[in-house]
């Protein structure tokens, strides 16, 4: 078992499906969708295998692989899994396989619409397994091209169009990569110039001692490109355009997966690297992550159209992530990874049953709606399923990270996690009132034509609604893993001082 | 047989919680069989209980009994999922699954036939197996988990009916309004977490009791008491519970009996400990516990909706619990929830009889006469109103005398007072009620959707049963906690000893005094109609509409959501578009503009490019001379 490179294959499996699916002939649009359902269905298992057959007891780094690459630039293509990243993989898989489905319908040049998302889901992936800072930055590269073009030609134009989303989302992503490369480079030269020896494995450059001004430049660099990347307010403005603008699959993935490369990476990169550093920034982070929890809360309230409210929720959703990696203790960092896996499924979900509704109905917008449980029970229960995930219902798994997050931040900054709690009431509101106003009250005659989810379309809500459930009644089968390798993670460091004690 | 029922008592909510995911995944297409499976597993839950409440008779003292496994685990945090069990969750444990049981069985009758029979019923498993686990809870993090679950089924069931405008928004109201309580409550438990290092009951119990920051520990206790001040719907936040009765009636009855409401109080009685350790916060508890019981009366007085009425009677009566926990009776207020849990389900299925009856006329002024028509109905009706308005030896009257001799032995010669007069007014507006719609003459015949009133006729016996066993509860349960009994109640429920105070005969007479002329006035107003309402109406004015219109907090809470939370939302959403977003957008022209002037640099011409060239070379070496010259001084 140990023989196989089973994290490569997990990982190229999308990969290859893409480039099998580019030498198909295009009206083959059947074989298709089942060779991009197959492929993410493999890579689903073996990520599963990969959760199952993780040795718990030892912990650390596991299915390791390692290729030399560039020997004179120390890159080499380095594989690994651990406790933080393994819940990250199975989001990705998760997420990926429900994308498939969630875009059965699509018929318009379903080849290169297959093949980017599977070539999107390989790079999301990449960057999760890889313990090497060059194959990570090459990986999160590799998503930006296709999310531009699968905006731009499968999206959809409300109150921005598409064209104006998909570039929005590129350039701003790409800026933010632009300060992390910067910070990159400078932690590749700095560390040749400490040691002498090129290279850009994680571990080795953790070991090093940089002094405390180098750290927080680059620290401060990775929080402007990772902070963007998750939506860190004031750079947040990316994020509801471009879902409302992106279609499903690719709403799915950003905001349940892609996003969450940005919180990977801060605790990953940042904290593991340039821990004092992260000391000195953490409370800037702190007090924007409020701002991107109450802000984008209330502005939740004011919006009409169904991908918006998502898409605001979910920045201010990531407030929670960025106020628990700020608190820099155990029990928070153990919350953000937790709340990242929740919202993530979350979110898919959401997008996946917004996409199917606007599928079938032609509109967004909430007043429009109404009553819809008496057409639809199934597509009313996914929807309380992610409603009431997002707001934070023991049961779900957003519970409980968003409750390990607060034990963890209250510790450290008062006030604003009392602030950030406050967050609570205002997602229960307008979550409460989107469920509401579209779902119940009287029949609406003019909605009878809507079909329920059925067969295939309902692959997303089992998959994503029993991740959801699951992990918010057996909550330690993702949070010891997590606990596992946070524990690990900042033992490294010098930084295991425990939330409340 | 005992020790086998303690030791697997988890199972009580397990079996329940069972029976919900079954109904849901699987046998939702089969209404009858959802339903027979809901009431096994509630049935299973009822019987445990009674063989711990038989065992614990026969052991003579409360047990104690805690088992539990960790849920969520890390240095620092921990929260269990385990069992406590003694004399306080056992008798809640009965209250549960009796009143669950028996709500159950009745809605066989009053659902029969609706669409959605099996998710009904499904509801109601997990509405039973939220509040069981609650129960249960050792911790407050198991609390906390439970609460919220116990939150959502009640959501799910008010607005059960979810075709109705009015159905859906008040199951939203319930819990925003919740929400509120719990945005306090779980503050206050991260506090317990930060401070105590714990959730356990029976840790912070030691903790607590060592712990000297009494102005800490103040902040902690009226936070977490936020919790119950919502799920009891104390006043500031009582406004979901009248809303909470567009669920179908059988559900009322739950929320107004065992489940939800009694959260609350049994929160308080559970965590007395922290609640009890300082006097301030005592003397809140006391006075949310007593504003709500006084105010909550004066507003039943006016209103004309069966279940109206019922609904600000429990307000009312929720408001004596929480007083009696204020004022120190924690074995008062427990007493008076289990009382009360019986006569207020006995009243709340008895309107639903009703309702069923008249095809859901609510109006008690178009009811009247239903006695002939309706015998089992009215007199156990009667006697659950007679029970609630304190007439010995009802059970009723027991347990608000025990509260009643509480306050008045305690010194709190105020309270006493106000519990008094509340007595007072609960037996005027209930016997209001009763001479309005079940005596009376008849006033109008035709029902409002067009059924004649010669076919109302008495329910089926699914429902009356549970009526008359209810009934028998309601006269009888009083004893269990009465003086002339030994009150065998305060002996297993207590905190720090049992609390005996010595019956003063003048608190019990003139109690049932004014529950008498309670009745009596009622009786002249609309029995008798020798005392004209209109007159009255017409006296106090302006007073009777502020009052008949709940003194306007709906409406005030609203224009406060309104202004500031939508408000601010369209102003955060206006800064988002026309700032941030702008200047977002205003980088892009900028660089795009940039670009468009800057191109004219590029014109292919070698004389333009060479200098440039100069320029740059001369920039360059002035820097390099200028950095030169740094480096020598």
């Amino acid at each position: 078992m140990h023989n196989l490179p089973i994290l490569s294959l997990t990982l190229l499996l999308p990969a290859i499906g893409a480039v099998f699916i580019m030498f198909l002939p295009k009206d083959k649009v059947k074989f298709i969708r089942w060779t991009a359902a197959l492929v993410t269905f493999l890579s689903l298992l073996l990520s599963l295998l990969v959760f199952i057959f993780y040795d718990r007891s030892t912990g650390g780094m596991q299915f390791i692989e390692r290729i030399t690459w560039i020997p004179d630039l120390g890159v080499s293509y380095a594989l690994g899994i651990d406790g933080i990243s393994l819940p990250m993989l199975l989001l990705t898989n998760l997420i990926g396989f429900s994308a498939v489905y969630a875009s059965w319908h699509i018929k318009e040049q379903a080849k290169e619409f297959f093949s980017l998302l599977l070539l999107l889901i390989t790079g999301v992936m990449g960057t999760f397994v890889t313990t090497d800072l060059f194959i990570f930055f090459l990986f999160y590269e590799v998503v930006v091209i296709p999310i531009y073009i699968l905006v731009i030609m499968w999206g959809s134009s409300k109150r921005v169009t598409k064209e104006y989303a998909g570039m929005k989302l590129t350039i701003y992503l790409l800026i933010g990569s632009a300060f992390l490369l910067l910070g990159i480079i400078s932690l590749y030269v700095k560390a040749y110039l400490l040691t002498g020896k090129p290279s850009t494995d994680l571990m080795f450059l953790s070991s090093l001692d940089y002094d405390l001004s180098f750290q927080i430049f680059v620290f401060a660099l990775m929080t402007l490109g990772f902070g963007t990347l998750l939506s860190m307010f004031p750079f947040h403005s990316w994020s509801p355009d471009g879902y409302a603008g992106a279609p499903t699959a690719v709403s799915m993935i950003h905001a349940g997966v892609l996003k969450k490369i940005g919180g990977y990476g801060l605790i990953r990169i940042g904290l593991f690297i340039l821990p004092a550093g992260a000391q000195v920034i953490a409370p800037v982070i702190a007090v924007l992550a409020i701002c991107n929890v109450l802000y984008a809360a209330l502005i939740c309230i004011s919006q009409k159209d169904l991908k918006y409210i998502v898409g605001y929720s979910s920045v201010s959703h990531m407030g929670y992530v960025l106020i628990g990696i700020a608190a820099l203790n155990l029990i928070s960092i153990n919350g953000a990874v937790m709340m990242m896996f929740g919202h993530g499924v979350m979110a898919a979900l959401f997008f996946a049953l917004i996409g199917n509704l606007y599928e079938k109905s032609h509109t967004r917008n909430i007043d429009d709606f109404g009553g819809l449980a008496h057409q639809m029970p199934r597509l009313a229960t996914g929807f309380m399923i992610a409603g009431l995930a997002s707001l934070g219902l023991p049961g779900m798994v957003n519970f409980i990270g968003e409750f390990t997050i607060f034990v963890g931040a209250f510790s450290e900054y008062r006030v604003l996690t009392v602030l950030a709690v406050s967050g609570v009431i205002f997602t229960a509101l307008y979550i409460l009132r989107t469920l509401g106003a579209v779902l119940f009250g009287p029949r609406q005659e003019k909605w009878d034509h809507l079909q329920d989810l059925k067969g295939v379309e309902m692959v997303p809500l089992v998959i994503l609604g029993a991740a959801i459930i699951l992990g918010g009644f057996f909550p330690f089968t993702i949070m010891d893993l997590i606990n596992q390798g946070a524990t690990e993670l900042l033992a490294h460091i010098n930084l295991l001082n425990i939330g409340g004690i | 047989m005992f020790e086998w029922v303690l030791q697997h008592a988890w199972l009580i909510a397990l079996i329940p919680f069972l029976a919900f995911a079954f109904i849901g995944l699987f046998l939702y297409r089969w209404p009858k069989v959802s339903a027979g499976i809901s009431l096994f597993s509630i049935g299973i839950g009822l019987i445990m209980s009674l063989i711990l409440l038989k065992g614990m008779a026969n052991l003579g003292v409360s047990p104690d009994y805690e088992a539990a496994v960790s849920w969520l685990r890390m240095p620092g945090l921990t929260i269990e999922m385990g069992i406590l069990v003694d004399g306080l969750s056992i008798v809640m444990l009965f209250i549960v699954t009796f009143i669950a049981f028996l709500v159950q069985l009745y809605s066989l009758g009053y659902m029969k036939g609706d669409p959605g029979f099996a998710s009904y019923y499904a509801y109601q498993s997990i509405f039973a197996a939220a509040m069981l686990g609650l129960v249960l809870a050792n911790n407050f993090g198991q609390m906390y988990v439970f609460w919220e679950l116990v939150g959502l089924a009640s959501y799910l069931l008010i607005g059960f009916w979810f075709g109705k405008d009015s159905a859906r928004d008040a199951a939203k109201k319930a819990f925003i309004t919740n929400r509120v309580g719990d945005f306090g409550f779980l503050l206050g438990i991260l506090f317990v977490q930060i401070i105590f290092g714990t959730l356990n009951f029976g840790e912070l119990t030691g903790e607590v009791a060592s712990y000297t920051n009494t102005g800490g520990l103040l902040i902690v206790t009226l936070l977490l008491l936020a919790g119950p001040v919502g799920k009891s719907a104390q006043f500031p936040l009582h406004v979901w519970l009248p809303d909470a009765m567009e669920g179908p009636t059988p559900v009322s009855a739950l929320i107004h009996a065992a489940t939800m409401v009694a959260a609350g109080v049994y929160l308080i009685a559970r965590a007395f400990f922290i609640f009890s350790s300082t006097s301030e916060a005592m003397q809140v508890i006391a006075f949310i516990g007593g504003f709500t019981a006084l105010f909550a009366a004066v507003i039943a007085l006016t209103q004309y909706d069966i279940k109206r009425i019922l609904a600000y009677s429990t307000l009312s009566q929720l408001g004596y619990m929480v007083m009696a926990m204020g004022i120190g009776a924690m074995t008062a207020g427990m007493f008076h929830l289990t009382t009360h849990a019986f006569f207020k389900a006995l009243l709340f299925l008895g309107a639903g009889s009703v309702i069923y009856a008249l095809h859901h006329e609510q109006d008690i002024r178009k009811m009247g006469g239903l006695v002939h028509k309706m015998p089992i109905t009215t007199w156990t009706f009667v006697i659950g109103a007679l029970a609630l308005a304190g007439i010995p030896p009802l059970a009723g009257f027991w347990s608000k005398d025990e509260i009643l001799l509480s306050a008045y032995a305690g010194g709190y010669t105020g309270l006493y007072i106000l519990g008094s007069l509340v007595a007072f007014f609960t037996a005027f507006y209930m016997f209001r009620l009763i001479f309005t719609a079940f005596f009376g003459e008849k006033t109008e015949n035709h029902l409002h959707d067009g059924h004649e009133r010669h076919e109302v006729h008495e329910s089926p016996w699914v429902m009356t049963m549970p009526l008359l066993i209810l009934a028998f509860m309601s006269i009888f349960a009083g004893f269990i906690g009465a003086p002339v009994t030994g009150n065998i109640f305060g002996h297993y429920i207590h905190y720090h000893g049992e609390v005996h105070h010595e019956p003063e005969i003048m608190v019990v007479v003139l109690s049932t005094i004014l529950a008498l002329a309670g009745i009596f006035l009622a009786w002249l107003f609309y029995g008798k109609k020798v005392l004209s309402q209109e007159s009255l109406k017409q006296r106090l004015g302006w007073i009777y509409n502020v009052v008949f219109n709940k003194f306007y907090i709906d409406e005030i809470y609203a224009w406060l959501i309104r202004t500031f939370v939508d408000g601010s939302a369209r102003i955060m959403f206006w800064i988002d578009i026309h700032i941030i977003n702008r200047l977002v957008d205003l980088s892009a022209e900028l660089t795009g503009g940039a670009g468009s002037k800057l191109r004219y640099t590029e014109n292919g011409q070698v004389q333009t490019y060479a200098y440039y060239m100069i320029g740059g070379i001369i920039i360059i070496s002035a820097a390099v001379l200028l950095a030169g010259l740094g480096i020598m001084q």
